[in-house]
């Protein structure tokens, strides 16, 4: 017996009758692109760090006053001339603070990417590579990671005159990478010996393209989350070793905190002189968590396809959407099904729906 | 017969608002005592989603948007399973309605003895039971799926796969359910280890009296083994008759078209056909009956209106049901 060769031509897909009638989508592309920025959380994180990015560009512009110029209003509270106070010597401090916000941004996203980028080259290629590769660079990653950063960055700021912000984040990012770079080691690892990867291998794929086009799309969510925490990171570290008073050479917010501490602000009372940069620090890692956690939903296609997981139920409940407990939702068209006995559904002909 | 679950009106969807894809429409079937209910259809059917949404099994962003799912209990008053409250749904599972998963084999922890993941079941639900029963419980489940005792201290990378899709079975079986899922469950395995393992749940079904609702794209299968088979196309349940009725005479063209894609293994020689077309995209359904882009005898109606499913008008026409123009609805069903 043999199958006769039309019938095969019959189920090639997308040809004579297998064509499927063409589906307009209006706005699905559209939707697409601006997916990202329809998370909560995303939008929220971006907005404040947009905030935080414009006024670390014009802040020295825009500040009313020379930041470490003194004045005779000493210690006072906000007001129309100050609208954060003054320090000790008179200075404004919403000045400050405005000043302040450059140094900080750029040494946090500066030893961010450098920090990222080893941490993606040693991490990929110690798990990728493996053998005697994976053995020196891990070797070298623990080093790395047993030493402190803050300590470190104490000794070498303090034999230098007048340390630049550069070679804050430089230091800052070629001791904070090493964490990173075993997350993603292990990842790779696990992603090696999966059967898409094995398949390219076989199929005789570079290692680059290996490397590029099937383990780091798999990876983005790992790297990106090692970015936004190696920024909050590195702020905090500059901010410490400003607080600390190791650095000391133009202004961040954990210079006013260092003189806030200094004339012990707290027991005059003059909480503006600290609980504004206090806040910024704590608003600064707020956004970028946010923009962690968009990014979770964003590059895991599984939570990306769920969209909103909190539904209505049928009983009038809100509950989140979980595996194991499909929601029982009640849809207009059902209630309308329930309570007329027959329902038009796209101009068909009514369905009869007898009571048992 | 005395029926075990009923479903009523049932519609599953993927998503929410107005992004929602309809993967069950409108769908009602009865499971009897002791009956095995087949349920055929392409990929992509329902069949699956049809089965995890009347359990409320479906893995998020899958929602029941209406219907019923009544299960009447050996002893009490039915009730309907999607009004469970969660804690309620935890008792109800495995004691009341067990499922076999698609490749359940890869479900088995490799670090654990089949002994103790069998009594793992039994130590959540009946936990006055003493540890020797439980063994003991285990040790006869593994025979009555035709594995011999001394593998109860096995690992699973040390049994076959066949011999792990029937621990899994047994497992399925330890509470003495009164209604058994099963969605392909022999696919990953050969013909021959299909066939005993099927051979096998046959067995069971008569020893232990639970009703099976078996879900397969092979209804070659299903026609040997099942006692009433129902279509799915689009979600919607298009045919359901006893087996041996549906593979003589089956009334809805897709049934037709999928009894002849396989081979008769007696009888005359006849040429395979298939289906022309694929299944369709549940996001853009075609209007009128989801089929008629791929029947052969689509006519005037098919395009326009949605045929209903009900007893069809032919003489012998009765405990079947049939949703095509062909064969107009006498009585519908639900």
């Amino acid at each position: 017996m043999s199958i006769p060769t039309s019938s095969i031509e019959q189920v090639i897909p997308g040809q004579g009758s297998m064509a499927q009638p063409e589906v307009a989508r209006p706005g699905r592309a559209r939707r697409q692109r601006f997916r990202f920025l329809r998370s909560a959380k995303a939008t929220t994180g971006l907005v404040i760090l947009g905030i935080y990015v414009l006024l670390a560009i014009i802040g020295p512009w825009i500040a009313p006053y020379d930041p470490s110029a003194r004045s005779n209003d000493l210690v006072q509270g906000p007001s129309a001339d100050h609208w954060l106070g003054t320090t000790h010597l008179g200075q404004d401090v919403f000045s400050q603070l405005l000043v302040g916000t450059r140094s900080v941004i750029y040494v946090g996203f500066l030893a961010a990417i450098i920090a990222t980028t080893l941490s993606v080259l040693v991490g990929i290629a110690a798990g990728y590579i493996g053998g005697k590769t994976d053995d020196t660079l891990s070797v070298f990653t623990n080093v790395v990671l047993v030493i402190p950063a803050v300590p470190l960055m104490i000794i070498i700021t303090s034999t230098l005159n007048n340390v630049s912000d550069t070679l804050i984040a430089v230091i800052i990012g070629l001791t904070a990478w090493s964490w990173n770079a075993r997350v993603l080691r292990a990842q790779t690892l696990s992603l090696r010996r999966r059967d898409f990867v094995e398949a390219s291998r076989a199929s005789g794929e570079s290692t680059w393209r290996i490397i590029g086009f099937e383990l780091m799309p798999n990876l983005t969510a790992v790297i990106a989350s090692g970015f936004v925490g190696t920024v909050i990171f590195a702020v905090l570290s500059e901010i410490t070793l400003a607080f600390i008073g190791v650095v000391n050479n133009g202004w961040n917010w954990g210079t006013i905190l260092f003189w806030a501490q200094g004339q012990q602000a707290l027991g005059q009372d003059a909480w503006w002189w600290f609980v504004p940069a206090g806040l910024a620090i704590a608003l600064l890692g707020t956004s970028l968590s946010l923009i962690n956690f968009g990014i979770d939903e964003f590059v895991s296609p599984r939570l990306r396809s769920a969209g909103k997981t909190k539904v209505k139920t049928a009983q009038g409940r809100t509950i989140r959407m979980r595996i194991g407990f499909t929601p029982v939702l009640e849809s207009p068209m059902v209630q309308a099904t329930r309570m007329v006995p027959t329902i038009n559904t796209d101009g068909a002909t009514p369905v009869a729906r007898e009571a048992k | 017969m005395e029926p075990v679950l009923e479903i009523r009106n049932l519609n599953v969807d993927y998503g929410l608002g107005d992004r929602a894809v309809q993967a069950v429409r409108d769908v009602s079937l009865t499971l009897h005592k002791g009956e095995v209910l087949g349920l055929a259809g392409e990929s992509g059917s329902g069949k699956s989603t049809l089965a995890y949404g009347m359990t409320r099994l479906l893995a998020p962003p899958g929602a029941i948007t209406g219907g019923e799912v009544i299960y009447h209990p050996e002893q009490g008053s039915p009730y309907d399973v999607l009004a469970l409250s969660d804690r309620a749904l935890r008792q109800f599972r495995w004691a009341e309605t067990a499922i076999v998963f698609q490749g359940a084999m890869n479900s088995l922890n490799p670090v654990h003895k089949i002994s103790t993941q069998l009594t793992d079941v039994l130590k959540a639900h009946e936990p006055k039971l003493s540890e020797h029963s439980r063994n003991a419980r285990a040790r006869e489940m593994l025979k009555l799926v035709g594995i011999s005792t001394d593998r109860m201290d096995a690992f699973p990378h040390q049994l076959s796969g066949g011999m792990r899709q029937r621990v899994m079975i047994g497992m399925a079986l330890i509470l003495q359910p009164q209604v058994v899922i099963m969605d392909e469950p022999t696919t990953a395995l050969d013909v021959v280890m299909q066939r005993q393992i099927l051979g096998q749940l046959i067995d069971l079904r008569e020893r232990l009296g639970f009703s099976v609702i078996f879900i397969t794209h092979d209804l070659s299968l299903l026609v040997e083994f099942s006692n009433r088979i129902a279509i799915m196309y689009g979600g919607r349940i298009v045919e359901e008759a006893p087996a041996a009725t549906l593979y003589r005479d089956a009334l809805h063209p897709y049934s037709k078209g999928l009894l002849g894609s396989f081979p008769a293994l007696r009888g005359p020689r006849r040429e395979l056909s298939g289906i022309p077309g694929s299944p369709p995209d549940l996001a853009g359904m075609p209007t009128g009956c989801s089929f008629h882009p791929r029947c052969p005898k689509a006519f005037e109606p098919c395009s326009t209106a949605i045929p209903v499913l009900g007893r069809p008008d032919i003489p012998d026409g009765a405990g079947r049901s049939v949703a095509c123009w062909l064969h107009p609805a006498e009585q519908p069903v639900g």
